[in-house]
């Protein structure tokens, strides 16, 4: 996994609340097997119009907005489906970074996953870059070492994240290696629970398949 | 000295911690792991890239759901690139040694359908899935979520998941369902209290009087949509009527009545501690209908569309602006005024045989209006051949009705059941979200006999005075 160490970008505020994992990437885009090229499907419905031309009003199409890579929403972002393509084709579209007061439990873990660092700030402070925000290109940076996010024009905050993860993004570490170290304990585990047999005889009872 | 009363949550999780290791996130041991097409692909390829196999490939169980037509099973798969996810999760099972239960496969149906229905859910039980609406399961009293497709690959590999300790909710519904009410008014009517994030954070137990009034399959549907509440899961503890479903199914253990006997261990003690509690009662409850974009938009059958410009707070104002827009109503609207084009009846929160029964008995004796196309897409093979045997396929078909294979169908419309823009569906699934039934479709949920009932009039009518024939 790419690893978070710093980053510096332009924003661009969606303010929208309850942003779901259906705008972000809508289920047509599912049927791929592959973990990449999601990104010009991001937020499909809402960037493309009816006849599929460009829809200018649209935040991500605005000229002023190009290259942004730190999203800034409102309340519930990423809530719906389980989807990981949702911080797949954001990560791809070339953000690496999603503030918001507030994000659905799936969504947020499945970014850690994909070196996207989400922040969850309140919403007076995130009311605040919003209105910076309006006058392109704002630009943001994010130190995560110092858990902290400024500008260039006085606005300093520090944001919490729990610790464990942050030491993954900072590192980039693939997680199931990391607990793969632990194999002993999950074996152990197992046998305690009476496992240690094919499942199959011990657990899966009277089905003849 | 005695013990700490728990909760069913502190149970399980007690159960399942495997370790817990200085300074990362617990690992939790997972005992069933769900597959289906959509969000497994990318896992197994990483397994492959990283030379890993599956820990207990015998703890996993697949379909595809998804992305399946619901025509006729003997013809060919006509996008090619759905054709290949399937043949893809086909692959996978047979290189990884997973059960399958393919398109042919007289079990086949919506994951969340199957596990309960073939007893792979039981009690006491953590059960992930690729999924969302995996919440569906703790209705048996399992604690089961969804997750991505990162920790899909990481359950396979590991048969565990990093999980931090979620805080717990009891959710207690006191007094009962007045008669015609169902258990997808009573969840829409708990969404719409408690808001798309008001479970965030919280693992949901339901508790109270009215829930263990309801049938196992009616706390299904209440569970199923606890992530709609923000919730990651949803649980019910299990009693006599989930010990009664699962008796005689296929994979539940050979000694049954020794299970029962750990099973019954499971639920709360008293005296244990929620994290936070909400209490509502059952007689609140009238048909519910979803009025906008989200789950928790939703006023009773007798209401109207609200003004966003009296919702609570402002981002319940923008989102209740953007909605109406979207869904083409205007603030006052009555709700039995507002007319269909579509109905939809399926999905995993309404699929199962008592959702047939319900919306059949509705139908009897009745045509679709000519201006509904309707359609119903049961849950499982299971749920389709025994609604076949009690006459209820051709209930729905005699009147109109389309009657379909099993499959997630037009509840996210991968598959080609699809709205057209602007068409307006009265649905039996749980997300009403922007395009999720089609890119300009306009959904409101329902229950079962709801979307019937709608389906015969063409509008909306109050199930409540319904003219059963
Ligand atoms: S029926 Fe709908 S909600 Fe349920 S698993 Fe399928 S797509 Fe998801």
């Amino acid at each position: 996994m790419q690893p978070f160490t710093t980053h510096t970008g332009c924003v661009v505020p969606l303010d929208r609340a309850n942003v779901d994992t259906d705008q972000i990437i809508p289920k047509q885009f599912l049927k791929r097997i592959e973990r990449t090229g999601f990104g010009e499907f991001l937020f499909f419905d809402w960037r493309c119009l009816a006849d599929g031309s460009s829809n200018p009003d649209f935040e991500l199409n605005k000229p002023e907005y190009k290259g942004a890579s730190i999203l800034l929403a409102r309340r519930n972002f990423g809530c719906g489906s389980s989807r990981e393509h949702a911080p797949w084709a954001l990560a791809d579209y070339g953000f690496r970074v999603v503030i918001a007061p507030t994000f659905a439990d799936i969504f947020f873990s499945n970014c850690f996953q994909n070196g996207m660092l989400p922040i969850q700030l309140d919403e007076q402070h995130v009311d605040e870059l919003f209105q910076r925000a309006a006058r392109p290109p704002y630009r943001l940076h994010i130190d995560l070492h110092a858990c902290r996010l400024s500008d260039d024009a006085g606005f300093a905050q520090p944001f919490a994240i729990d610790a464990f993860r942050r030491t993954c993004l900072l590192a980039g570490t693939d997680s199931i290696g990391l607990s793969l170290e632990h194999i002993d304990q999950i074996a152990a585990w197992e046998t305690a629970h009476g496992l240690t047999a094919p499942l199959l005889d011990s657990t899966l009872g009277n089905s003849q398949r | 000295m005695p013990a700490t009363p728990r909760t069913l949550l502190e149970k399980i999780w007690e159960d399942h911690l495997v370790c817990a290791p200085d300074g990362q996130q617990p690992i939790l041991y997972v005992d069933r792991h769900l597959v289906h097409e959509v969000t497994s692909p990318q896992a197994f390829a990483g397994l492959r890239a990283a030379g890993r196999r599956i820990r207990r490939p015998e703890a996993t169980f697949a379909t595809p759901d998804h992305n399946v037509p619901t025509t006729d099973r003997r013809l060919p798969i006509v996008d090619a690139i759905s054709k290949q996810q399937i043949d893809t999760l086909r692959t996978n099972c047979q290189d990884f040694g997973v059960r399958l239960f393919d398109l042919d496969d007289a079990d086949q149906g919506i994951v969340h359908v199957i596990g309960p229905e073939l007893g792979i859910t039981q009690p006491g039980m953590t059960i992930v899935c690729g999924d969302s609406h995996t919440a569906t399961h703790g209705a048996l009293g399992a604690l089961a979520f969804g997750i991505g497709t990162s920790e899909v690959e990481h359950v396979l590999a590991t048969q565990t998941l990093r999980q931090s300790k979620p805080r717990s909710f009891e959710v207690r519904v006191n007094g009962s369902l007045h008669a015609g009410i169902t258990a997808k008014d009573l969840v829409l009517f708990l969404i719409g209290k408690l808001s798309t994030e008001g479970g965030t954070g919280f693992v949901i137990e339901y508790t109270g009087p009215c829930i263990r009034a309801l049938s196992m399959e009616e706390r299904m549907t209440v569970c199923n949509m606890s992530i709609e509440a923000g919730a990651r899961a949803g649980m019910i503890a299990p009693d006599s009527v989930t010990f009664d479903y699962l008796r005689g199914r296929d994979f539940v253990p050979a000694d049954f009545e020794a299970a029962v006997a750990g099973w019954k261990l499971l639920p709360s003690d008293s005296g244990a501690v929620y994290d936070r509690v909400e209490i509502f009662n059952g007689e609140q409850v009238v048909p519910q209908v979803t009025w906008g974009t989200n789950p928790a938009q939703v006023v009773g059958i007798d209401g109207a569309v609200p003004d966003p410009a009296e919702l609570a707070t402002p981002s319940d104002r923008e989102s209740g602006a953007r909605a109406l827009e979207y869904m083409g109503l205007s603030s006052g609207r009555k709700i039995v005024d507002i007319r269909l084009d579509r109905v939809f009846i399926g999905s995993c929160t309404n699929s199962r045989i008592e959702d047939l029964r319900a919306a059949a008995a509705v139908v009897r004796g009745y045509q679709v209006s000519p201006n509904v196309a309707a359609m119903v897409v049961p849950g499982s093979g299971r749920v389709k051949r025994q609604a076949e045997q009690e006459g209820l396929a051709r209930v729905f078909t005699e009147a109109g009705f389309e009657w379909r294979e099993a499959g997630c169908s037009m509840c996210l419309g991968m598959n080609p059941d699809t709205l057209a823009p602007g068409e307006r569906c009265a649905s039996t699934s749980n997300r009403n979200f922007e395009g999720r039934q089609g890119k300009g479709g306009r959904t409101h949920l329902v229950s079962p006999a709801m979307a019937a009932a709608a389906a015969i009039s063409g509008c909306f009518v109050d199930i409540r005075q319904w003219h059963y024939r």
